[in-house]
């Protein structure tokens, strides 16, 4: 009971992780319909600008502003990259923004070398919470499930109650009708595509200390991102969310209990083969829940695509 | 991506090519020709090496162009399908009783199967749609291939890969296939006739129809034809060429590795295809060529090959959505007007101080690096033949210099050569 309670609380963070990157992505996919490879390449560009900010002034600062500069950069991006290539069609698109993931990966290692940065926890964050029967639950751990739902507390609330979340919503929607109501539509891309990576920014202010701040963290978190929502349903906000929390409990609580294929199997009826060691699924039986928790999403996602290709809370038809 | 150039039957020489087979031979003729010499003017076994590895980034492009340039269909996993008919050719080489008993020649085509048969799996399901969501299924299912790769050891090897022994297979007239030079022809017979199947497809009705599915789906479906199936042929098409591939991938350098499978090399096939151009057939092979010159000869002389290819590759998706392909078939209108050679002086002015600037900007780029990275006390480095300290001002003077009044040239002529341009490809007045 108690470990449940540890690997919730685990998941959760992991989850909510997830939703401030995917926040972001879906809505700038159902924006411009682009799904956006280089988002997580805004997240490893925060990780690593609050690193050196963090140098001179202080973890805080970083967390101030490392978002920011990564969301003039992505504003920087849909205005003179994406705005150019959308004129070639969705394709060309998606090939640059994933050409772009490729570029930043570059960038930062010609920058900063192939080594893990020491971004730490900072002091005052750096002590154990409470504890549950012996597991200690750091205070930083705490400290980002409430960013992460503030963030999503008040990502709700300027886009469901305020004036500039209407407009926003309606320009994605029906764009031209809002342009024609007289609102400066590529400014608002802008400013969303702006908003988006800059949430992906400070996912990556809070991840890197925790994660580890090196050239692959874009890479290992990226291709999670999307799967999340695409699970979660294109261009919805509470998909993502329930995806992220949906895969980052499915992949905790895979990783913490040792689940063997070969007991599953006996469970519903099938016994083991004789001679295992010569059969030719010898590494299908031996199969441990850890050991597949990383391709869970994945194969989630393909079952989703399969059988439900609008998402878990996708409204759109593909 | 603009298409195919339209026949005008109104002149002879386009007559001739919509009618008989010659001029659309020549081609062909002369790339055989020029795959069966060049081993002889590239003697030494390391550019023996680079023309097999572009052979199979040859078939590998234009099996992944099948996909995106002609059906519209971006994946993101297409190296699964290489790298698995790659694994299966493995493992037949490695079956003794049965690799002894057919030559090494035909190999591939057991690649191209194995590649064939998984496309048809995950084809089933994927090529319901294109855009989107397929991409993300190609990526899903390329990830969880790879993934799997680690796991089931059996088949894929673990971490370590699996390899084997070409020599093994029945000897082909003799030929045993132990020196590089014999894989080398093998290869290059393969080249050729796999370049020749695809394009023969991209003339069948099928493949015709993979056009009108990628340009208008719709359309295509109140034509009769369904777009799911179309889609789904093309798949497996070039599921089959790229197993071909990875089947030659295996012969050339006889182990096989997770690195075959993974997202990366997937990646990298995407760029080859697209730097190359995907709106034309020969695109992909023009990439191809270029990208295994640039990996070849730039990762031998800077650590930063990947960043320059980056930027590159940014730039094209950019500027040049037709790739280098579409570069050169801009120029077709020119020169059919024959006023190409009025291109020749403006583009020198132009292009010429550009790449010097070009490069005072990768020498620049080149010092920083250094500047940052090397060993403290190694301030020595050495680029275009030239040695220096990387911590003096000098340098780096000169270098700016290069790049600022290069590209400051490029950028004055640059409006002479836009001039010369629509005069070039525009009818009538003086030429």
């Amino acid at each position: 009971m108690d470990l449940i309670l540890v690997n919730l609380i685990d998941g959760l963070v992991t989850g909510l992780l997830l939703f401030m990157l995917s926040a972001g992505l879906t809505l700038i996919f159902s924006m411009m319909g682009v799904l956006n490879f280089a988002h997580a390449s805004f997240y490893m560009l925060g990780a690593y600008f609050a690193y050196q900010i963090s140098i001179a002034l202080g973890f805080w600062m970083g967390l101030l502003i490392a978002p920011i500069i990564v969301g003039v950069l992505g504003a920087g991006v849909e205005r003179y990259g994406l705005r150019r290539v959308h004129q070639y069609g969705h394709v060309p698109e998606l090939i640059f923004t994933f050409g772009l993931a490729l570029l930043i990966e570059e960038l930062v290692q010609f920058i900063w070398g192939k080594n893990q940065m020491p971004y730490d926890v900072p002091d005052i964050l750096n002590f154990t919470a409470f504890a549950i029967s012996g597991n200690s639950i750091p205070a930083y751990k705490i400290f980002m499930i409430f960013t992460s739902i503030a963030i999503f507390v008040g990502l709700l609330y300027v886009l469901t109650k305020t004036r500039v979340g209407m407009i926003i919503q309606a320009a994605l929607s029906y764009p031209r009708t809002v342009e024609a109501l007289g609102h400066n539509v590529p400014l608002i891309f802008m400013g969303v595509f702006g908003v988006g990576t800059a949430l992906a920014g400070v996912a990556g202010v809070i991840a890197g200390p925790v994660l580890g701040t090196f050239p692959g963290m874009a890479f290992v978190l990226g291709s999670i991102v999307f799967v999340t929502i695409v699970i979660g349903g294109l261009g919805s906000l509470w998909g993502a969310l329930a995806a992220s929390l949906l895969i980052g409990w499915i992949t905790t609580f895979a990783k913490s209990y040792n689940i063997e294929m070969e007991n599953v199997l006996n469970a519903i009826g099938i016994s083991t083969p004789e001679n295992l060691s010569d059969s030719v699924f010898r590494d299908f039986w031996s199969l441990t829940s850890p050991q597949i928790a990383d391709i869970l999403p994945y194969i989630l996602m393909v079952l989703i695509l399969i059988f439900r290709p609008a998402g878990l809370f996708g409204k759109r038809s593909s | 991506m603009t298409d195919q150039i339209t026949t005008d039957p109104s002149k002879a020489a386009q007559r001739m090519r919509a009618g008989s087979m010659t001029l659309t031979l020549a081609p062909w003729v002369i790339a055989s020709v020029a795959l069966a010499i060049l081993p002889m003017v590239f003697t030494n076994n390391s550019a023996l090496t680079i023309m097999n590895q572009m052979s199979i980034t040859i078939i590998f492009a234009l099996a992944y162009n099948m996909l995106l340039g002609q059906g519209g269909m971006l994946s993101f996993g297409h190296a699964v399908y290489a790298g698995v008919g790659g694994f299966a050719c493995m493992h037949i080489m490695n079956m003794s009783d049965f690799f002894a008993s057919f030559p090494l020649v035909i190999l591939p085509l057991f690649g191209g199967l194995f590649g064939m048969g998984l496309a048809m799996i995950v084809g089933s399901f994927s090529t319901r749609s294109a855009g989107t969501v397929f991409a993300m299924i190609s990526l899903g299912v390329g990830e969880l291939i790879a993934a799997c790769s680690v796991i089931i050891v059996a088949f894929f090897g673990g971490e370590e890969g699996i390899s084997g022994d070409r020599t093994y297979a029945q000897p082909f007239f003799g030929v045993e296939f132990l020196q590089q030079i014999e894989v080398y022809y093998l290869t290059a017979a393969w080249v050729v006739a796999s370049a020749a199947l695809m394009y023969l497809w991209s003339r069948t009705p099928v493949g015709r129809m993979a056009n009108a599915v990628r340009d208008n789906p719709e359309r295509a479906q109140f034509l009769g034809y369904s777009s799911r199936w179309v889609r789904f042929y093309s798949f497996v098409a070039s599921g089959f060429f790229a197993g071909v591939a990875g089947g030659l991938f295996a012969i050339n350098y006889e182990i096989l590795t997770e690195e075959n499978l993974n997202t990366a090399s997937s990646g990298v096939i995407l760029l080859v295809t697209f730097l190359g151009g995907v709106g034309f057939f020969f695109g992909p092979i023009i990439g191809a060529i270029a990208f295994t010159l640039l990996q070849t000869v730039l990762s031998l002389s800077t650590e930063l090959w990947a960043f320059y290819a980056g930027v590159l590759f940014l730039a094209t998706v950019m500027f040049f959505p037709g790739g280098f392909a579409g570069l050169i078939m801009m120029h077709v209108p020119a020169f059919r007007l024959g006023k190409a050679r009025l291109l020749i002086m403006p583009y020198f002015k132009t292009l010429l101080p550009g790449a010097i600037g070009l490069l005072g900007l990768a020498a620049l780029v080149e010092m920083t690096f250094h500047y940052r990275h090397a060993a403290t006390g190694d301030n020595e480095m050495t680029i275009f033949w030239t040695t220096f300290d990387s911590h003096a001002i000098l340098p780096w003077i000169i270098a700016g210099a290069i790049t600022v009044i290069g590209l400051g040239i490029a950028k004055k002529t640059a409006p002479a050569l836009k001039e010369a341009w629509d005069e070039a490809s525009t009818l009538g007045g003086v030429s």
